[in-house]
């Protein structure tokens, strides 16, 4: 079977190919450097359009590098980056400046981090927040702005009365709810989750996973989850990347891989987990 | 050869008190800025007999720029006679020999501090505007070199932002003075502490202003007819201050921007705050010769 994907540990097998269509993502050969730790070892990943990719592994397995790499925060010392936004299928991201990251950034990208802090302005409020995504793309009509940024609040199931509350006065579900509402404000082509129900209690966490969900659902947004809590990716992911060191392991259809690890860090992990 | 024949006669200071080499790096950065409106160009900012924040920046361009055939006029908050706005004055005559006046249509050089007269102001005259924060983007980003990198990528979102929270907290903007403004549609500038009655007399401006900013060490400029638009947002108008059916109790003018006074009965009078423009309108009711040129506002309406 021929496939897009390839893998950078010596496993034999190629990861299943059952998107036709063309892929939204494709970054090959991803390194980093920090000194002397090569936080990421050559990475390549692929992402179908309407798809959620988890990303597991342990902490300093480089999956937020990867992750941060992909929102265009964090720039590779080798490598490629292509976005399949129209008009820009050509261009590789790796090579963009500081203004044309921050534009692309922008419109076509929308990530929900795992502390509201670094998503959120907490002295505005909530609604300010969606709408300075709106502001940075040109929106300059403030009924249009409030309008918009209502709709985006309700679509991630923010109570909408509050939505002029300071995220400081919200509760941890609530902050990370108006992080997804100015993440998809402007309808990105994809959607980053960095463990976002990371330090959320259980209920919170299964309600906001509803959340991303039916948006998934609803909206066929492509999303890439990272997370080291295998209940959440199971919840989520369609596809999964297992990283250690700086590398891809292991990936696979998400079943495939919870059911039937094969590489030997999987395995640990998944029994870790059950 | 002997020494006092190399050296220039001794002089108590140079002329127009700053020495020739600052006013050089004062004319080039006034060029620069002028190249660039809107742009913050850093200059070193010598001292000046007057201590910072009291109009050092603005002080130091119109130092640069006199000559002694030079007519000054000198604001302070719209008036002419406070002590700060005559202290400067009175210092500007002694250093260069300009001429000093009030009245705003025979100034060459006007140097003022959070006012622009209510006349119109002409291609030959320049505005000089004393600055104590020019970087707008310091409520919202208070590492300057971060804020530098916002002006070059014109990241402008946050000064909306501000915008946006003022109107869905107070239902209206709550900026008064040192709106911001867009320069020639690239950089975004503070035009000083100006009142919101203010911004739009910049607007494709005949007169060139200078904005200098002494403690921070930054000038930046408007020329001549170049766009100064406040930010707005489409379906917000901009909106100046009430002063348009108000009347000034001593010249009996309407339509320009008022001081407020108190009353011991709880009500308010108004003067009119461009001071001299006021004293000739009751120079001209009580029979004097006084020209009165052409305003920017008439009526309390904006002329375009």
């Amino acid at each position: 079977m021929n496939s897009s994907v390839s893998m950078t540990s010596g496993l034999e097998r190629q990861p299943p190919c059952l998107m036709l269509a063309s892929p939204i993502l494709t970054i090959r050969g991803a390194e980093k450097s920090f000194g002397d730790v090569r936080a990421l070892r050559g990475v390549d990943v692929t992402v179908y359009p309407g798809e959620v990719l988890g990303i597991v592994g342990e902490s300093g397995s480089g999956k937020s590098t990867l992750l941060r790499m992909m929102n265009l925060e964090e720039m590779s010392d080798r490598g490629t980056y292509h976005l399949d936004l129209p008009g820009r299928e050509d261009l590789d991201l790796f090579t963009l400046d500081r203004f044309s990251r921050r534009m692309l950034r922008a419109h076509h990208i929308g990530i929900v981090y795992q502390n509201p802090h670094l998503g959120l302005r907490m002295n505005n409020t909530s609604s300010g927040n969606v709408a300075e995504r709106l502001l940075m793309a040109g929106e300059r009509n403030f009924a249009v702005l409030r309008a918009k940024a209502k709709e985006s609040l309700d679509a991630s199931e923010f109570p909408t009365a509050r939505m002029d509350a300071r995220p400081s006065e919200l509760s941890g579900g609530m902050q990370q709810r108006v992080q997804l509402a100015k993440a998809i404000a402007l309808e990105p082509a994809l959607l980053l989750l960095d463990e976002p129900t990371t330090g959320l209690d259980v209920s919170v966490q299964a309600l906001v996973l509803d959340t991303l969900k039916r948006l998934q659902r609803e909206r066929q947004i492509t999303m890439v989850i990272v997370s080291h809590d295998l209940g959440v990716i199971r919840t989520m992911a369609d596809r999964v990347m297992v990283m250690r060191n700086g590398e891809v392991v292991e990936q696979g259809l998400a079943d495939q891989i919870f059911q039937d690890p094969q590489h030997e860090y999987t395995q640990q992990l998944v029994h870790a987990k059950l | 050869m002997k020494l006092d024949q190399l050296t220039k006669p001794w002089a108590a200071f140079s002329y127009g008190f700053l020495d020739e080499s600052a006013k050089r790096e004062m004319r080039r950065r006034i060029l620069k800025a002028i190249a660039i409106p809107g742009y913050q160009v850093p200059y070193a900012s010598r001292e000046v007999p007057i201590a910072r924040g009291w109009g050092t920046g603005g002080l130091q361009v119109t130092l640069t720029l006199l000559k002694p055939a030079s007519v000054v006029k000198v604001i302070d908050q719209g008036a002419d006679d406070s002590v700060n706005a005559s202290s400067i004055r009175k210092f500007l005559r002694r250093v260069s020999s300009a001429k000093e006046t009030l009245d705003t249509l025979k100034a060459d050089i006007i140097q003022s501090r959070h006012r622009i007269p209510e006349e119109k102001l002409r291609e030959d005259q320049i505005l000089v505007l004393q600055v104590p924060n020019p970087e707008p983007l310091r409520p919202v980003q208070p590492d300057m070199s971060e804020a530098r990198v916002m002006h070059g990528d014109a990241d402008y979102g946050q000064l909306w932002l501000t915008l946006y929270e003022q109107l869905v907290r107070s239902g209206r903007i709550m900026q008064g003075s040192s709106y911001p403004s867009m320069v020639n549609g690239r950089h975004v500038m503070t035009p000083s502490p100006i009142p919101r009655w203010d911004v739009p007399k910049m607007h494709m401006a005949a007169n060139l202003t200078i904005l200098s900013a002494g403690r921070e060490k930054r000038i930046h400029a408007v020329p001549p007819y170049t766009r100064v638009e406040p930010l707005v947002f489409d379906d917000v108008p901009y909106r100046v201050e009430d002063h348009a059916d108000k009347t000034c109790y001593r010249s009996g003018a309407m339509g320009f921007f008022m001081n407020e006074l108190p009353q011991d009965d709880g009500s308010s009078s108004f003067e009119i705050s461009d001071s001299q423009y006021g004293v000739k309108h009751i120079q001209r009711r009580e029979g004097e010769a006084v020209t009165l040129g052409e305003t920017y506002y008439r009526e309390g309406r904006l002329e375009r």
